[in-house]
């Protein structure tokens, strides 16, 4: 291809590699698409997700902006309102509050201001999650502080595929989407199948079908949650994984279906379960599932304090020890 | 150690008018171009606003400051490739900026740095080792702010500017005699906090000097990526002077450093000094320049060496002789086995202090969490006896 070389049959990608063929697709299918932020254009990016795009649509569709975060998602707001549909990817995850602004007083209540006469389709890559080796803010998970906010969808894949197809449905939303990738999972290979026919950008999915418990996780704990579930297995349990993708909106239907068989619901996330997702989520299901639970929902999650340095933060992190024993937990009620 | 003598020369001046509502005295007006005093050639030219009396010992201090923390420096690179940090930001080429500025401060003086002052730090007399905790990833910061007036490392670019500004606001209410530093890079110019900072450093006329290292590159980003007029110039929009200085030439950056420093301390406010020079290495350890920059810019500025253009001058002089590179030499190596040893007995942290001074008040939260942590983590303990 030309200047797109979007894959057309079942490839076998990494993450990092199938979010550059849905930028790229993007890119190629539309002309109001842009793509820009820190770096993003000669360098690829600092994990290489750009890479090539800028050699091969111009400094004018993918853009390297000036080193300010609230600038380019305050720019993306004005070039959405233009008719333009910016990518904008903010560099590590601690990088965002600069943009918390923008992105908070503006960019999630500016449709209904307006009464829904405008509309800001912006995408806001946003690499997430820990389990680098990083140094500060460079490993943090802050989805709970942007899912508070209405106006706002939030969504993460948890494999190439998803990636794929979920940020191209999310170029195509009217609305602005914070798209946050897995930067631990960014190597992780699947196969991209660009002919298929996504489902919904905002159904969660059951990854793995079990019985005896139902362990909720998205972005780099669905990993994480598979193999929880392969121990599981080896003890006699049986675990049904299910992958949640988005986090505003949840989809709730899904993960009720799942508890109303299994009786039990933990959730995994890597962000600070105080006031985390996992808290939305064990109220919903509370009040969906009473009388099906056999346990309380239990949270396995980051704890109250700042992410710690990086030799301790295998401690921090919902790894396959604390899942399981959540999973214990949960089962010995 | 001979170049102690430099930071103290400048002399305390109280100011009259430190209170942050008068007016201040019309500062200086520095004027256009660059100021350098020594030449890459090593030839040590005048400049008419920024005269510099130094001895040879100040010199050869100058020298050893920057061939230490070169030497530093490269241990650390060569310590990151061998896994024993997780990343490292090199200065390589920064020298002169660093130890020129960082050598025309005072003890009472404050610094908030990036995560790059290596140098300041080694002029602030924070321990070398100290600088590699969080780039091993054991600790997120590693030094007592106060013992060294040398802030923590600050990561999120643009930040410390503002914190710099409010500190040198109290330094100013309180009538004190000090300077604050606040460092930062060419890409941190563009944010809203660094603007935010000129902004209330002009209104509230703060004893502050913005310190910034234009080494051309913000990682892939070329200077004129965040800017159309040369960085020194923007002082002008918010009121206050600014000045360029040739960054490689760490006597002209001692003298421009230790001017601004003084209007500060006199009560004259900022001053913005850009420091002018390169980034010779790669953003860090985990970048690859190749991607973005041409060798031809690195060979030319090679040939603008800190320290080359210094040793120059000092053989020029006849101030240094093979003896003194040799012992020189030799106090590197000691420096850098030093910090390898201290790398490799660096103790990781106890996975339970990630709980400790979350707050200065306690939290019952953080206490829960830590009591159930720990009865986990004993819970493996009782599985092994068992
Ligand atoms: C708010 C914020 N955005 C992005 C980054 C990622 N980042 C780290 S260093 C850097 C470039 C900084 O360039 P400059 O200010 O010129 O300093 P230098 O690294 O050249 O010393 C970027 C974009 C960050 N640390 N903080
Ligand atoms: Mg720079």
């Amino acid at each position: 291809m030309a200047a797109g070389t979007s894959p057309a049959s079942p490839v076998r990608l990494p993450l990092a590699k199938a979010v550059n063929a849905a930028l790229r697709t993007a890119l190629d299918a539309d002309p109001k698409v842009l793509v820009m932020g820190e770096d993003v254009g000669k360098l690829g990016g600092v994990f290489r997700v750009t890479d090539g795009l800028q050699k091969d649509f111009g400094e004018d569709r993918v853009i390297d902006t000036p080193l300010a975060e609230s600038g380019i998602i305050g720019t993306a707001i004005g070039l959405a309102l233009r008719g333009y549909r910016p990518v904008a990817e903010i560099q590590f995850d601690g990088f965002v509050f600069p943009a918390y602004d923008q992105i908070v007083t503006q960019l999630a209540k500016m449709h209904a201001r307006a009464l829904g006469t405008i509309k800001l389709p912006v995408v806001i890559r946003i690499p997430f999650g820990g389990g680098i080796g990083a140094v500060e803010h460079h490993s943090e998970s802050p989805e709970a502080l942007f899912a508070h906010v209405a106006g706002l969808k939030i969504v993460t894949p948890s494999n190439a595929s998803d990636a794929y197809w979920m940020l191209r449905q999310a170029i195509e939303c009217d609305d602005p989407v914070i798209f946050f990738e897995p930067k631990a999972r960014y190597w992780d290979k699947a196969d991209v199948d660009p002919s298929g026919i996504p489902g919904p950008l905002h159904a969660a999915r059951v990854v793995r079908e079990g019985t005896d418990l139902t362990l909720l996780a998205y972005g780099p704990t669905v990993r994480t949650a598979l193999q929880a579930a392969d121990a599981a297995a080896e003890e006699g349990t049986s675990l049904e994984v299910v992958d949640m993708r988005s986090v505003s909106p949840i989809d709730f239907d899904t993960i009720q279906r799942s508890v109303e068989k299994t009786g039990r619901l933990v959730v995994a996330h890597e962000a600070p379960v105080f006031f985390g997702a996992g808290a939305e989520i064990a109220a919903r299901i509370t009040e969906r599932c009473f009388y099906h639970l056999e346990a309380p929902v239990l949270r396995v999650g980051g704890f109250h304090s700042p992410y710690p340095p990086a030799r301790i933060e295998e401690d921090y992190l919902p790894g396959l020890d604390r899942v399981l024993d959540g999973v214990d937990r949960a089962l010995a009620y | 150690m001979t170049v102690e003598s430099t930071a103290a020369r400048g002399k305390p001046r109280r100011s009259t008018n430190r209170s942050t509502t008068t007016t201040r005295r019309k500062p200086r007006q520095p004027r256009d171009g660059m100021v350098q005093l020594l030449t890459p050639e090593g030839e040590r030219v005048e400049h008419p606003d920024y005269a510099l009396d130094i001895d040879a010992d100040t010199l050869r201090g100058l020298y050893r400051d920057m061939a230490l923390t070169r030497r530093f420096d490269a241990e650390a690179t060569a310590l990151q490739r061998q896994g024993e940090l997780g990343l490292w930001p090199s200065l390589l080429g920064q020298e002169a900026a660093q130890i020129g500025s960082g050598r025309a401060l005072r003890p009472q003086d404050y610094v908030f740095p990036t995560y790059r002052e290596h140098g300041v730090a080694w002029c602030r007399g924070v321990d070398p080792t100290k600088l590699l905790g969080m780039f091993r990833g054991v600790n997120h910061g590693g030094w007592d702010p106060n013992t060294n007036n040398f802030h923590l490392y600050t990561i999120v670019i643009g930040s410390q500017v503002l914190h710099a500004t409010g500190y040198a606001m109290g330094v100013a209410k309180d009538g004190a005699d000090a300077a604050v530093l606040a460092y930062f890079g060419d890409g941190a110019s563009s944010q809203g906090d660094v603007a935010e900072a000129f902004t209330f450093a002009a209104v509230y006329n703060a004893p502050v000097v913005f310190f910034c290292q234009n080494n051309q590159w913000a990682i892939s980003e070329p200077t004129e990526r965040q800017t159309r007029v040369p960085l020194y110039q923007r002082a002008a929009g918010y009121g206050f002077p600014g000045v360029r200085v040739d960054g490689n030439d760490v006597l002209a950056v001692l003298a421009v450093t230790r001017a601004a420093a003084e209007q500060a301390r006199s009560g004259q406010g900022p001053t913005l000094v850009e420091a002018f020079t390169y980034r010779m290495g790669a953003h860090t350890t985990s970048d690859d320049p190749t991607r973005y920059r041409s060798d031809d810019e690195l060979v030319s500025w090679e040939a603008k060496d800190p320290l080359l253009r210094l040793r120059r001058h000092l053989e020029r002089l006849d101030a240094a002789d093979e003896a003194y590179f040799a012992a020189l030499d030799e106090e590197s190596d000691t420096l850098a086995r030093r910090v390898r040893e201290a790398i490799r007995t660096m103790p990781d942290p106890d996975p339970m202090s990630a709980f400790e001074h979350v707050y200065a008040d306690g939290h019952s939260l953080v206490d829960e969490e830590r009591a159930q942590y720990a009865a986990y983590v004993a819970s493996f303990a009782d599985r092994e006896e068992n």
